[in-house]
C-alpha cells in the first residue's frame, strides 16, 4: 500500500514529502491561535480543491457548482445533530450519500443528454442556484437565516461529535486533505484513473479503446461529490453556523476551485499548494487593509493571482515548482 | 385573482424582460462571434448601472439620456479586455477562457466594491411615480420608457449587424473563422469590436434597469446567470432568441412572483434552464451544431 | 489471440438525404488484410464509422465472426475485438506516449503492471520505446501515427480498422510500416483492414481491395484484377495514382 502510493516518486520527491509532512505534524506545537486558524482554512480549502480536482483535473469535468456539495454535507450531518442528536461521525454517511446522488443525478442529466464543456458547467451552476433558493425557504432547517450549532467549547477533544479544540480540528482538516491525496494518488495509479485521464484528454478516442465513457464520468462526479460533501461537514462543526446565501453561494464555487488553478490543475499537490498560497494571502490582505477597509481588496487580488496563472502559467504553479526543485517524474503525468 | 391585474404583471414582466434580452443580446454576440462565454457579464452590466448613477449624481442626466456616454465607455472597456486579454486565450482550452473571465468577473466586483461601498443606490427621479394608462392596463411609466429604450437599442444592434459593412464583417466570422481570415479580415481586431459592441450593448440595459432596481455590486452575480438563463433558453449566439428568452423569462419570473413566494421566482428560472439544457441544449432559435 | 471475420451486408447510411453509403457488401476473411480504396468524399470513413459504432447505419448488417456489432456502443464493439485508429489522429496530447498506450492496454490487461508490459512490448514493436517517457504531444506527426497504431493494437483487436495511417509518411517510413502490418498480420494473425490513399501501401500489403466511389462498391478483387478495372481506372485511379 505504502509502496504503491509512493510509487515512482523519487528520492527528493520523497524527501520533501517527508519534510513537509514533519512540519505540518508539529505546526499546532509552533503557531500562535491565529495562524493555526488560517493554517487549518488552508487545509480545509486544499480539501475541497483536491475534490474538485478530481472532476475537473482528472475527468476534465468543469463544476462551477461545487458549492452546493458543500452545503449539502454541511446541511445533512447539522440538521440531524440539531434536531435528533445523531453525532457527525453518523451523520456524514448520509450526507454524502446525498451529495453523491445529487452528484449522480446531474452526472445522469449532463451526460445522457450529451451536455458538454461550458454547458456542463452552467448546468452544475444551476442546479447548485436551484439548491440554494430552495435551502433559503426550508424552514426546517432554517431557512435563510440559517443552521446553528451549539457552540460548546470544550477542552477534551470528541470526535464522535466533532466538538473539541481548535488543534482538534486542524488534525482533523489536516487528515482529511492527506487522506485525499492518498486517495487521488491510488486512483491516478489505477484504472479509473487512466480513464478518466483518457477522457479528460480526448473523449473520442478514449471511448475508441473500449473506454465506457458514461460510467467513468458518473464515477467521478460521484465520488468528487461526496468527498467534497464530507468537507461540508467539517465546515458545519467547524465554523458552527451556516447560511444558504454563503454555502451554497457560487463564489464559494469558484473560491474553491482557484487553489487547483493556481496550484495546477490534474496534480496531486495543485490543490494543496495553491490553498496554501491563497488563504495566507487573503489573510494577509485583510490584515493590511483592516484601517482602510477597503472590503474588495482580497477578491481582487485573488482574481488578479487567477488572471496572472491563466495567462502566464495555465499549467499552475506546481509543475514550474517541481521542475525547479527536481522534484518530478517522467514529463506528462499530470502528477 | 382578477384578470386585469395579471393581464398588468405580465406586461409589466414583458417590458423587464426586453431589458433582460437586451443584456443578454450583448452575452449573445459576444459569444456568437468569439465562441467566449463571457462570465462578467453581469460585472459589465453592474458597471454600467454604477456610471449612469454617477452621471445623475454628479451632472443630473437621466438614466436613458446616459446610455451613448455609458455605452461608448462599456465600449472602450470591452474593446480593451478583449485586445488586451482575451485573444491571448483564443487557442486555450474553453475552461481556461471561462476561468479568465470568472476571474474578471472577482476583480470587477472587488473594485465596484470598493469604489462604492455594499450598500443599494438608486436614482430618485421625479418620474418615478407616473403611470401609464393602456386599456385595463396600468403600467410604470419608468417601466414603459425602460421597454421602448431597450427595443430601440436592440434595433440598433440589429441595423448594425445586418446592414453596416463591420457588422456584416463580423456575422462573416461568426460564421466561419477559418474563411473570415482567408479573405483577409482582421479576426483579432473584429473580436475586439465585437467584445465592445457586446459591452456596450450591456452598459445600455444597465442603464435603463437603473430605473427599475437599486444597484449595489453583489447584483453581478444574479445578472450574470440571469442572462445565461435568458441566452441558453434562447439559444447561445442567437440575438432574436435572446430577445425572446427575455421576454420570456421577464413573464415568467413576473408571474412565478404572483403565484408563488417573491423570493421563489429565480428558483423558476433556473429549472427552466436545467430543463432547456437537457431537452434542447441548443435554446429554443438555437442552430444545431 | 487470432484474426476475426469481418462482414458487412447491405450497409447504407444517408446524412441529410445524401447517401454517404449505399448497399455496401463485402467481407474481410480471418487473418487477410484488405485495403478499402476510393476517391475523397466516397465514403470510407463512414463505413469505418459505422463498424466501430460511432454512427447507426440506416440498414445493413455488420458482423465479426458471426455475431452482431449493431447497436453497439464504441467502447463495446472495441471490447468485441475491433480496434481502430482515427484519420484525424487524437493522441492523448497531455499524457506521455507509454500512459496513451497503456490506457488502452487496459482494455483487456488484468492490472495496470500487465498493461504497462504490454504497452512498452508494443512501442517497441513500432519504434516507439525511446520516446515512451515524452509527451505524446510533443511528437511529430509520423510519430504520432505510429503512436495511434500502437493504441489500436494495445486494445488487443482481432480485428484492425486503419484509416490513412500513412498519409504524411516519407516514402522510407512508409514501408517500414507496411513492415511493421505485415509482421502483425503474420505473427498475431490479425486481420486488417485499410483505408489508405498511397497506392504504394494498399498494393504492397493487401491480399483484396474493395473500391468505393459515391457511396457505392464498385469493384471488388485482387489488387490486380481491381488495378485493371475500367470503372476504377476511370473513376479514381486515374493514370497518375499507380505509382
Amino acid at each position: 500500500m505504502i509502496g504503491r502510493l509512493l510509487g515512482e516518486a523519487g528520492t527528493r520527491a520523497r524527501i520533501a514529502l517527508g519534510l513537509a509532512a514533519l512540519v505540518l505534524l508539529a505546526a499546532p506545537a509552533m503557531v500562535d491561535d491565529y495562524l493555526l486558524t488560517v493554517l487549518t482554512q488552508s487545509l480545509f480549502f486544499a480539501y475541497l480543491g483536491q475534490s474538485w480536482n478530481v472532476m475537473m483535473g482528472f475527468a476534465g469535468l468543469l463544476s462551477l457548482g461545487h458549492a452546493m456539495f458543500v452545503g449539502l454535507g454541511a446541511y445533512v450531518a447539522g440538521a440531524l445533530f440539531v434536531h435528533f442528536g445523531l453525532p457527525p461521525v453518523i451523520g456524514l454517511f448520509p450526507a454524502m450519500a446525498l451529495a453523491a446522488l445529487v452528484g449522480a443525478a446531474i452526472g445522469f442529466l449532463g451526460f445522457r443528454f450529451s451536455i458538454q464543456g461550458v454547458y456542463f458547467a452552467l448546468l452544475t451552476i444551476a442546479f447548485a442556484e436551484f439548491i440554494r433558493i430552495l435551502f433559503d425557504h426550508f424552514t426546517w432547517v432554517g431557512g435563510s437565516s440559517g443552521l446553528f450549532i451549539p457552540v460548546d467549547n470544550r477542552t477534551v477533544n470528541d470526535l464522535v461529535h466533532l466538538r473539541g479544540t481548535p488543534e482538534m480540528f486542524y488534525y482533523l482538516a489536516l487528515g482529511l486533505s492527506v487522506a485525499a491525496l492518498a486517495l487521488s494518488r491510488l486512483l491516478l495509479a489505477g484504472r479509473l484513473g487512466h480513464r478518466w485521464l483518457a477522457i479528460r484528454e480526448d473523449q473520442e478516442a478514449a471511448q475508441a479503446l473500449g473506454i465506457d465513457v458514461f460510467r467513468a464520468k458518473m464515477a467521478a462526479v460521484v465520488l468528487s461529490a461526496a468527498m467534497t460533501s464530507l468537507g461540508g461537514v467539517f465546515y458545519a462543526f467547524y465554523f458552527n453556523n451556516m447560511f444558504p446565501e454563503q454555502i451554497f453561494n457560487i463564489n464559494l464555487s469558484i473560491e474553491l476551485l482557484l487553489g487547483p488553478i493556481i496550484g495546477g490543475l490534474g496534480t496531486l499537490i495543485g490543490p494543496i499548494l495553491g490553498a496554501f498560497v491563497l488563504t495566507p494571502l487573503s489573510e494577509l490582505l485583510s490584515a493590511l487593509t483592516e484601517r482602510h477597509a477597503l472590503i474588495g481588496i482580497k477578491h481582487f487580488v485573488y482574481g488578479l493571482c487567477v488572471v496572472l496563472i491563466v495567462v502566464f502559467l495555465p499549467g499552475g504553479l506546481w509543475p514550474w515548482i517541481a521542475r525547479r526543485l527536481g522534484l518530478d517524474r517522467p514529463p506528462g503525468d499530470g502528477t | 385573482m382578477p384578470l386585469d391585474a395579471i393581464a398588468n404583471i405580465a406586461t409589466a414582466g414583458l417590458l423587464t424582460g426586453l431589458v433582460y434580452g437586451l443584456s443578454a443580446l450583448g452575452l449573445s454576440a459576444i459569444f456568437g462571434v468569439t465562441r467566449i462565454v463571457n462570465f462578467a457579464h453581469g460585472e459589465l452590466m453592474v458597471i454600467g448601472m454604477y456610471g449612469a448613477l454617477l452621471l445623475f449624481q454628479h451632472f443630473g442626466l437621466a438614466p436613458l439620456w446616459a446610455i451613448p456616454i455609458v455605452g461608448a465607455a462599456l465600449f472602450a472597456i470591452g474593446y480593451a479586455l478583449q485586445a488586451g486579454l482575451v485573444n491571448r486565450l483564443l487557442h486555450a482550452p474553453e475552461h481556461m477562457q471561462f476561468l479568465l473571465m470568472a476571474a474578471l468577473a472577482i476583480m470587477l466586483v472587488a473594485l465596484c466594491l470598493m469604489a462604492f461601498g455594499p450598500n443599494a443606490q438608486n436614482v430618485t427621479l421625479e418620474s418615478a411615480y407616473d403611470s401609464v394608462e393602456i386599456g385595463v392596463l396600468i403600467l410604470d411609466a419608468h417601466r414603459v420608457y425602460a421597454g421602448i429604450a431597450a427595443i430601440a437599442v436592440a434595433g440598433l444592434l440589429f441595423v448594425f449587424f445586418r446592414y453596416h459593412p463591420l457588422g456584416k464583417a463580423i456575422r462573416a466570422c461568426a460564421d466561419n473563422l477559418t474563411g473570415a481570415a482567408v479573405v483577409g479580415l482582421n479576426v483579432k481586431r473584429l473580436f475586439a469590436l465585437t467584445f465592445g459592441i457586446g459591452s456596450a450593448c450591456i452598459g445600455a440595459a444597465g442603464c435603463i434597469i437603473l430605473m427599475l432596481v437599486d444597484v449595489h455590486p453583489y447584483l453581478a452575480n444574479t445578472y450574470t446567470l440571469l442572462a445565461f438563463v435568458v441566452v441558453i433558453i434562447g439559444g447561445m449566439g442567437s440575438l432574436s432568441g435572446a430577445l425572446l428568452g427575455g421576454l420570456l423569462v421577464g413573464v415568467s419570473e413576473a408571474l412565478a412572483g404572483l403565484l408563488l413566494q417573491p423570493s421563489l421566482k429565480s428558483m423558476f428560472s433556473f429549472g427552466l434552464l436545467i430543463l432547456v439544457l437537457i431537452l434542447r441544449p441548443e435554446g429554443l432559435l438555437g442552430r444545431r451544431s | 489471440m487470432s484474426g476475426a471475420r469481418l462482414e458487412v451486408r447491405d450497409l447504407s447510411k444517408s446524412f441529410r438525404g445524401l447517401k454517404a453509403v449505399r448497399n455496401a457488401s463485402f467481407e474481410v476473411p480471418a487473418g487477410e488484410i484488405v485495403g478499402l480504396i476510393g476517391p475523397n468524399g466516397a465514403g470510407k470513413t463512414t463505413i469505418f464509422n459505422l463498424i466501430a459504432g460511432v454512427m447507426a447505419a440506416d440498414s445493413g448488417t455488420v458482423t465479426l465472426d458471426g455475431h452482431s456489432l449493431a447497436g453497439l456502443r464504441p467502447d463495446q464493439v472495441c471490447r468485441a475485438g475491433v480496434g481502430r485508429t482515427f484519420q484525424i489522429v487524437k493522441p492523448f496530447a497531455g499524457l506521455s506516449v507509454q500512459r496513451n498506450v497503456v490506457i488502452a492496454a487496459l482494455n483487456l490487461a488484468p492490472d495496470i503492471d500487465a498493461a504497462e508490459r504490454r504497452a512498452v512490448e508494443i512501442l517497441d514493436r513500432l519504434g516507439l520505446k525511446p520516446k515512451r517517457h515524452q509527451l505524446a504531444g510533443a511528437l511529430t506527426l509520423p510519430e504520432r501515427k505510429r503512436l495511434e497504431v500502437a493504441r489500436a493494437l494495445a486494445t488487443g483487436p482481432r480485428l484492425l480498422l486503419l484509416d490513412e495511417v500513412m498519409a504524411g509518411l516519407r516514402p522510407t517510413e512508409v514501408d517500414v510500416m507496411v513492415g511493421v502490418f505485415k509482421e502483425l498480420n503474420a505473427s498475431l494473425g490479425i486481420t486488417i483492414l485499410l483505408i489508405e490513399h498511397v497506392m504504394r501501401a494498399v498494393m504492397a500489403l493487401s491480399r483484396h481491395i474493395v473500391v468505393l466511389h459515391h457511396g457505392e462498391i464498385i469493384a471488388d478483387g485482387t489488387p490486380e484484377a481491381v488495378t485493371r478495372h475500367p470503372k476504377v481506372l476511370e473513376s479514381y485511379l486515374g493514370e497518375e495514382a499507380l505509382g
